[in-house]
């Protein structure tokens, strides 16, 4: 069989035969369906008339293109929300959850990240949602899981790190922990949240089956520290103990040098790696200083042994430098090394994600022209596509209403002069 | 039940950047063959080890990322290997690999091949820069790569004395591993509506990139820096601290601090009941911000006395956790609706009665050294379909007869 057999709108599109209601938000949400829309999903996100969408914080907030401010404005929602659909509901009348019920019967995947326990209170517990459409798929992404003593917990990005062990991970020797200085488990959730997704559409084209994936982001994120949990389940070695987690440094593999190195303008910093033996006589030959040749370097053993000293005289030969000249002449010799990259150096000068294509430019009706993150996935023959920006609130409420649930005109209008819309 | 990808062969070349794709298949049901160079994969050498005794079959790491696969030792470049290696791939939905680009082609395995003759294959190639830069010809590492994307900028202390951060937990690999999974996986719904095969290039430092957040966003639309701070988001412009040392000298999380009326009278509430009312100076801006029906900091950001009160609430929240230990500050902020959170090491949120609750904790038989060893567990829950563990990871080599029909 060929490509002959997909109707003929998802042609070129991975995921352009696949319907989401999304009732997610901010990054750990509203990331996943972002995904599914860049592979062509027809992601339709629901949004509340009554609070101009403000249950999702970033709609509006900062960062801003200009000095115009306002709900339609926010960077980070027009980033997390490229290539979607927006609609609006107020699902606090009946008639509002009546629509979102006709949405849901047309609608192949339901997605949120509300609080657990939410969904069910506005009605639409997966039990609801299975009466509804049975062949449904339901992926709710919320701080804890649907149970546990912890379920009605609230949480976002930093509190999940901090409790699923990540934010303990980032930080000096014996210091307080530095953690995360970004929602890195807003992203991983999303990831996780967006796998979990296509899983649930590869078992359904199987079975014909629908299903709930009750995720709880902090068990996504706990684990993510997989070797140190095993050190714990398996030699009893918890990470909380002295030393720990001097996250710089590498005990997984044992490395050294590794660290990231400063140099000759203030805080501007240089990763080097040396994996082994050999790419320490390397390092050694492209940094031509005495000490470097001292014996007592010459093993790994040796070299961890004395560290800090290490460090030193590294640090010594790097704040003399540019970070570019020492990350290029070690590379050149086969050492991992890198300049700790600021924002404009990726994003404006650099060649490989230009080539990339990593950060397009989307049009937003308000914002205009603006770039957004790309897709780190090339796909040979149904590639990812970005160029439309965030939904202005209900900006589609008509086109889903009318042409995909199927409205007519009358209705449409009813629902709007009753403040459904 | 079993998993979502029941029946589907993947074909993994050990690699780096690609085996958290391999186990996430593999936990999602698929039969995941890793092949490795005689004598093991070198990322076996990576500890930690099973009673700190090096050795291919007790490390840590491979443990962690190759559960739940099967082992296949195969010298590529012997031409009995490649043939072994082409009948593989001839069985395989999905083929995997990490190797740096013009390798495989060198030694007449590249995918464009296998593609011709069988359109239905999904192939992903999963390298630090993708498949078309001169960088993925080179050496990178959990730390250069963490460096290079622009994570690790993000990440350290107020005292820009002290270098940036890495993350512990090789987490450039699991970013890079997950996108492939995902790529991987779209891929595969395509194929079920199309009978279409494809190719699928990962970069781990896009991934990375892209994994970023406000530093990435805030350059993009307002052209701005964002910079590390202690415990909280890297910024353009300062904030206020958020993490506290709580009585038992753990750390907690203030989160965000709440801003209506209603959460004032909780907060003071609080206080009352643990006789710290009177000691807390910031009570007094509490009242203000009662009287006041709460505040809005997004629009009220440039009236001194709403940023006192924004300040006092966290003020009084961080006096609370100086005189609670951190699990009783944690869980009776968040019984009181505030979103904070306490600093748990990986093994104390493992043992912790949440996780243990919903099974969180996974045990997997490993009969080769009588033992049952716990690992971590799913990250979502699929109520069908269910993601799991299969079994411990292999031994070197340990389904070589098995897979290819010989020893």
């Amino acid at each position: 069989m060929s490509s002959e057999t997909v109707d003929d709108g998802t042609v070129g599109s991975a995921l352009g035969h696949i319907t989401i209601c999304d009732l997610s938000g901010q990054l750990a949400g509203a990331g996943s369906t972002r995904y599914l829309a860049a592979f062509g999903a027809r992601v339709i996100r629901v949004e509340d008339p009554v609070r101009q969408g403000r249950w999702d914080i970033l709609r509006g907030v900062v960062p801003h293109v200009d000095d115009r401010l306002g709900i339609e404005l926010g960077g980070a929602f027009n980033n997390h929300n490229v290539e979607k659909l927006g609609v609006t509901i107020n699902l606090r009348l009946e008639a509002g959850r009546d629509l979102l019920r006709r949405l849901v019967e047309v609608s192949d995947v339901v997605t949120e990240n509300f609080a657990a326990g939410v969904m069910a209170k506005l009605g639409f517990s997966y039990e609801e949602l299975r009466r509804i459409r049975p062949d449904l798929i339901y992926v709710s992404n919320s701080g804890f899981g649907s149970d546990g003593p912890y379920a009605s917990f609230k949480t976002f990005g930093p509190v999940v790190q901090a409790v699923c062990g990540l934010t303990f991970g980032v930080g000096r020797a014996d210091a307080a922990p530095a953690g995360w200085g970004f929602s890195y488990m807003d992203h991983m959730g999303a990831n996780y949240m967006a796998l979990a997704v296509l899983a649930a559409l590869v078992h359904r084209n199987r079975t014909g089956e629908g299903q709930w994936v009750d995720m709880s982001c902090t068990e996504a994120g706990l684990g993510l520290t997989g070797p140190d949990l095993l050190d714990y389940t398996v030699n009893g070695r918890p990470l909380r103990r002295p030393g720990m987690p001097d996250s710089n440094h590498s005990d997984q593999p044992a490395m050294a040098p590794h660290a990231l190195y400063p140099t000759r303008e203030p805080d501007r910093w240089v990763a080097i790696a040396c994996r082994d033996d050999e790419d320490w006589s390397a390092f050694v030959g492209a940094c031509g200083e005495a000490w470097a040749q001292d014996p007592g370097f010459g093993t790994v053993a040796g070299r961890l042994a004395r560290q800090e000293e290490l460090d030193r005289l590294v640090a010594g030969w790097t704040s003399s430098r540019e970070r570019d000249q020492v990350a290029g002449e070690l590379r050149e010799v086969g050492v991992p090394a890198a300049a700790v990259a600021m924002s404009e150096d990726r994003i404006e000068h650099d060649p490989d994600n230009a080539a990339w294509g990593l950060f397009p430019v989307v049009h937003h009706p308000e914002m205009g022209d603006v770039r957004v993150d790309g897709i780190p996935v090339h796909l040979s023959e149904t590639d990812w596509r970005i160029s439309r920006g965030a939904p202005l609130l209900g900006q589609h409420n008509r086109e889903v209403f009318c042409g995909l649930v199927g409205l007519s005109d009358e209705e449409f209008g009813a629902l709007q002069d009753a403040s459904v819309l | 039940m079993t998993g979502p990808l029941h029946g589907a062969r993947v074909v993994e070349l050990a690699s780096l950047w690609g085996a958290w794709a391999g186990r996430s298949l593999a936990d999602l049901g698929a039969e995941v063959i890793v092949v490795e160079p005689p004598g093991g994969h070198f990322t076996r050498s990576f500890g930690p080890f099973v009673d700190d005794q090096p050795h291919p079959d007790r490390s840590l790491w491979w443990w962690y990322y190759n559960a739940s696969k099967k082992s296949v030792v195969i010298d590529l470049a012997s031409s009995g290997g490649a043939d072994d290696f082409r009948r593989l791939v001839g069985s395989a939905d999905i083929v995997l690999e990490g190797e740096r680009p013009g390798k495989l082609a060198s030694l007449g395995l590249d995918h464009t091949d296998f593609r011709a003759r069988r359109p239905e294959l999904v192939w992903t190639s999963v390298t630090s820069h993708g498949r078309d830069s001169q960088r993925s010809e080179e050496p990178w590492t959990d730390l250069t790569l963490s460096a290079a994307s622009g994570v690790a900028w993000l990440n350290g202390y107020d005292d820009h004395s002290l270098p940036p951060m890495r993350g512990r937990g090789s987490q450039t690999i699991q970013i890079a591993g997950l996108h492939a999974a995902l790529g991987t996986l779209t891929a595969l719904v395509y194929r079920d509506a199309s009978s279409a095969g494809q190719h699928i290039d990962v970069s781990a430092y896009a991934a990375c990139n892209v994994t970023t957040e406000s530093g990435t966003f805030v350059w993009l639309v307002a052209g701005e820096t964002v910079q590390r701070q202690t415990g909280r988001h890297a910024s353009v412009h300062q904030t206020m601290e958020v993490q506290v040392q709580a009585a038992d000298g753990r750390y907690v999380t203030t989160g965000f601090p709440p801003q209506e009326a209603k959460d004032f009278r909780v907060l003071l509430g609080w206080l009352d009941e643990l006789g710290l009312r009177e000691s807390c100076p910031e009570a007094f801006f509490l009242d203000m911000g009662i009287e006041r029906g709460g505040i809005n900091v997004a629009k009220e950001s440039a009236d001194p006395v709403v940023m006192a009160i924004f300040g006092a609430i966290r003020t009084a929240l961080v006096y609370i956790a100086e005189h609670l230990s951190a699990s009783e500050f944690f869980e009776e902020a968040q019984r009181r609706d505030f979103q904070c959170g306490i600093i748990f090491s990986p093994e104390e949120a493992f043992e912790n009665p949440h996780f243990v609750a919903r099974g969180f904790p996974t045990p997997v038989a490993h009969e080769e050294l009588g033992r049952e060893i716990r690992y971590p567990g799913a990250p979502f829950q699929m109520s069908k379909s269910p993601w799991a563990i299969q079994g411990r990871p292999p031994l070197v080599g340990e389904h070589t007869e098995s897979v290819l029909g010989r020893g």
